[in-house]
């Protein structure tokens, strides 16, 4: 039997740093692979060769047994492969039905033929049991039916390999257990599955096929029969974990550098109090849409509080974002390109965004500009910021991590004592990910406190003091060393605690 | 180190020379350093003006030259104050308006006269204005205290955009439309379309004023009676180079100025990173306002009159045209003083010639539309040159 889609000795490198390396395997038709690796491994860069978003810089993909060598994701559509991604590529403001047909809509007479796509969509929608009109706005459905919809799409399409990354991270326990029940229809169905989890027992459940990677390479791999969890984790991890984080250089000091106590907002959060102490990164957890972005905001002074008092370093914090800031806190959002850099500005003006009032002169607030320069010079220095000329280089020319370097770095010049940091390495690759956990583990030895917020369990296993977990706008509990992932990510999703 | 070749080595020219690079490279990199540099705008006013100068040699006589130069300040003024708003990103219609408002304002408060047979009907009449003219006329510093008014009405329509913007969040554009469209309706109604003229002296004044004049002999040709000396330096050109600069200082020298580009590149970044970014949009309205009233200042000196519907027609055209073909961006984030002195300068020219050119105004406008397009398209390509550059 030919495979579906064979990979024969691809590798891909950026710049000389390879990132999948001499890659070989075949996926039968009809068979379902669980793709397992830790962060960094080469799944997405794998993933985003057989999508035609990235070339390989060797090797070759046979599809069906013809050279397969796509330049656009449009070609992978058009062999029959489709993503289920993490972050779902819909259009939040256009119906069930648009969505599905997004990229064909049938006509008839010149004009759309609304009737012929909603009796489509519908009965796809029946198929996946998702109890919705096909005419429903995709922004009013919850994430879990969302991502159904993009199984609509994958189905309408008809394709023959569908690919899922890390799909039940956002996913209510009755929501995963529902997308099981579709996956073992697609399945019963003959299609082709390649399943990406961090979450083993999904992938046990799921698959029948295990192919683990790690630092790019085909480290083990065979039918999920003979692939126990302890098996892959072996397999995933081969070193210490300690290795991807750096060693904690201090510890946390008994001193509470800030204190949140009933913290509350109708419909966003609810009675949330903790304290955090100098010295200590105080790690938190949460789905998407738990709650912990908005508590990040609300804190900042971005959001409003219905309820609940503040206190940085034992002095009520109130007012305005700029007052909290004045008083000695910094807030890196998850979004750096939307809310924490001026892309366009020269990486100097961003350096100096949060602090520029200490350069203002005179009654006028005249730029002192030659202290600007050093300034910003000395602070791209100790940030380790790989730059150009820092006064006139716009930060948009430089890396991921290399710009989030710079959103941390802006708020150095404040002097800050109490940092919120909300996915600070997101979307920043492996290397530069362990400097920016050097760069936090500085920040807390130098006596700041830190509230680390992410969605990756690893790295905050990796980084904390302490973990708190939060599920839907509530604080369910709070972690101390040695952590249990397990216990963690089930007190996320609010699962019983075996 | 000295530069001189280590002894013993005769330096070989052909080796030494730099490599033969195909003409069209070098060209293209002039080009493309010509397309980014600050004086763009001045060097194709220069170009235009030294093409033109061979079929219209009025172009470049005394008389014309002072003509031009004199359409340019007031101009200059109103398009710096535009400059700003349109580095926050937003756009400020009402700016005509407010000269209107401002112009009716400092007339009605200090005229030494006014004709019942024309202003009767005015609501003011009577209460502002009498036959005796304005409510200050005659007491000491009537038109400094007329000009502070101006200055104060501005300010405030200023204010009231600002607060819209900022604070309720509603479009710029929407906002400045409806003051716009209020402002010059409260500005109409106040004399009923009527002028209102004998302004003093001490005002007119500040349109004119020869500080430095240049006599370049008698006129010989002229049929009516016409000036023999050329004022080069007058009190427009005082006031308006001075509010410039003063501007240019702000946005390029100052935090403030910082926090304008802040705000116009990434007004979430500026938030989140403590930019005070109400306070500077409604600061940025309050600037173009005034820079309205001052260029009102001007104008109504100089036609000696209060003129509700100063600012009207196109004028808007000619100075977001102007301002933008200076090279500031709709955008946001992106804007200069001297690229609008240099905008308003080709604009004023381009009209200038145009007129010279005996154009009716119909065609003068589609010209100026023509010109505008170009400009944006200009941005386009030079947008692009800068990002392939980094």
């Amino acid at each position: 039997m030919t495979a579906l889609l064979a990979f024969d000795g691809l590798s891909k490198d950026w710049f000389g740093v390879p990132a999948v390396t001499d890659f070989t395997l075949g996926i039968e038709p009809g068979s379902s692979l669980g793709l397992i690796g830790e962060n960094g491994a080469g799944k997405s860069t794998l993933m985003n060769m057989v999508g035609g978003v990235v070339a390989p810089s060797s090797g070759r993909m046979t599809w069906q047994g013809e050279p397969y060598a796509p330049a656009t994701p449009a070609d992978a559509a058009r062999r029959g492969i489709a993503f289920i991604h993490q972050e779902l590529n819909l259009f939040t403001n256009l119906s069930i039905a648009e969505n599905i047909f997004i990229d064909g809509f049938p006509r008839r007479f010149g004009l759309i033929d609304r009737a012929r796509i909603a009796a489509t969509a519908r009965s796809l929608l029946q198929r996946l049991d998702l109890d919705h009109a096909p005419d429903t706005i995709v922004g009013e459905l919850a994430p879990g039916e969302r991502q159904l919809v993009e199984i609509a799409k994958a189905l309408h399409r008809e394709a023959d390999l569908i690919i899922f990354d890390e799909p039940t991270t956002s996913l209510t326990p009755r929501e995963t257990a529902r997308l099981f029940d579709v996956i073992a229809r697609l399945r019963a169905e003959g299609r082709t599955l390649i399943y990406i989890s961090h979450i083993l027992g999904d992938v046990t459940r799921v698959c029948d096929q295990v192919a683990v990677l790690r630092d790019g390479r085909l480290i083990d791999h065979g039918p999920v029969a003979d692939f126990p969890v302890p098996r892959m984790i072996r397999a995933m991890i081969g070193r210490e974990l300690s290795g991807l984080f750096p060693d904690r250089s201090a510890t946390p000091s008994p001193t509470v550098i800030f204190r949140a106590e009933g913290l509350g907002q109708p419909g966003v959060i609810e009675t949330i109090s903790f304290e955090a102490h100098a010295g200590e990164i105080l790690g938190l957890f949460g789905l998407m849409g738990s709650g912990r972005s908005e508590l990040a905001r609300a804190a900042f002074g971005l959001d409003p509080l219905a309820s609940g008092t503040l206190a940085l370093a034992d002095r009520p914090l109130t007012g305005p974002t700029a007052a909290r800031i004045a008083a000695g806190m910094a807030f890196v959002t998850e979004n750096r390109r939307e809310e924490g850099l001026m892309l366009e500005a020269p990486v100097a003006d961003n350096l100096s965004l949060v602090a520029v009032r200490a350069f203002g002169r005179g009654p006028l607030a005249l730029l002192d500009r030659e202290a600007h320069a050093v300034a910003t010079e000395r602070a791209r220095a100790e940030l380790g910021v790989r730059a150009g000329r820092i006064a006139t280089q716009p930060v948009k020319a430089l890396s991921g991590g290399n710009q989030q370097k710079v959103v941390i770095g802006k708020w150095l010049m404040a002097d800050p004592r109490f940092f919120i940091l909300d996915e600070p390495t997101r979307g920043v690759d492996v290397g530069a990910k362990y400097e920016i956990y050097t760069l936090i583990d500085r920040l807390a030895a130098a006596g700041s406190g830190i509230l680390f917020i992410s969605s990756e369990v690893e790295e905050l296993i990796g980084m904390c003091d302490r973990i708190l977990v939060m599920s839907r706008g509530e604080l369910v509990r709070a972690f101390t060393p040695p952590f249990n992932r397990e216990q963690i990510l089930a007190s996320a999703f609010r699962e019983a605690v075996t | 180190m000295s530069e001189l070749p280590p002894a013993g080595i005769t330096p070989r020219p052909d080796i030494r020379a730099p490599a033969a690079r195909p003409a069209g490279a070098d060209l293209g990199q002039r080009v493309r350093a010509l397309l980014l540099s600050d004086y763009f705008v001045l060097y194709l006013s220069l170009a235009y003006f030294l093409a033109l100068v061979p079929f219209l040699p009025t172009l470049s006589t005394p008389g014309n030259i002072v003509n031009l130069m004199s359409n340019m300040w007031p101009l200059l003024v109103v398009a710096v104050g535009q400059t700003f708003v349109l580095t926050i990103a937003g756009i400020d219609l009402s700016q005509g308006a407010v000269m209107g408002l401002t112009s009716v304002v400092v007339a009605m408060l200090i005229a030494t006269a006014a004709p019942a047979t024309v202003l009767a009907n005015a609501p003011i009449w009577g209460s502002l204005l009498t036959e005796q003219g304005g409510l200050l006329a005659g007491i000491p510093f009537a038109s400094a205290v007329g000009i502070a008014a101006m200055l104060a009405v501005a300010a405030l329509v200023g204010l009231f955009n600002g607060l819209a913007v900022a604070r309720l969040s509603m479009p710029p554009f929407m906002v400045t439309l409806v003051t716009m469209i209020a402002v010059a309706a409260f500005a109409i109604w106040l004399t009923q379309s009527n002028n209102i003229r004998e302004l003093p002296e001490s005002f007119i004044s500040l349109g004119k004023g020869d500080i430095v004049s240049v006599y370049l002999g008698p006129k010989l040709e002229s049929q009516l009676p016409r000036r023999e000396v050329y004022s080069f330096i007058t009190w427009p050109m005082v006031i308006a180079l001075a509010a410039a600069v003063f501007a240019h200082i702000l946005l390029n020298r100052t935090v403030f100025g910082r926090w304008v580009f802040a705000v116009g590149i990434n007004r979430k970044a500026a938030e989140i990173s403590g930019v005070p970014v109400a306070r500077v949009i409604v600061t940025v309205f309050v600037i173009s306002a005034v820079c309205a009233a001052i260029a009102s200042i001007l104008y109504t000196a100089r036609l000696e009159t209060g003129r509700p519907t100063l600012g009207g027609g196109n004028f808007l055209l000619d100075v977001i045209g102007a301002t933008v073909i200076g090279g500031t961006s709709l955008f946001g984030g992106k804007g200069k003083v001297i690229w609008t002195f240099f905008g308003v300068l080709f604009f004023v020219l381009l009209s200038n010639t145009l007129n010279l050119l005996n154009l009716s105004a119909f065609h003068i406008d589609m010209v100026k539309g023509g010109v505008i397009l170009m400009a944006a398209l200009l941005d386009v390509v030079r947008t692009r040159l800068m990002r392939s550059a980094t």
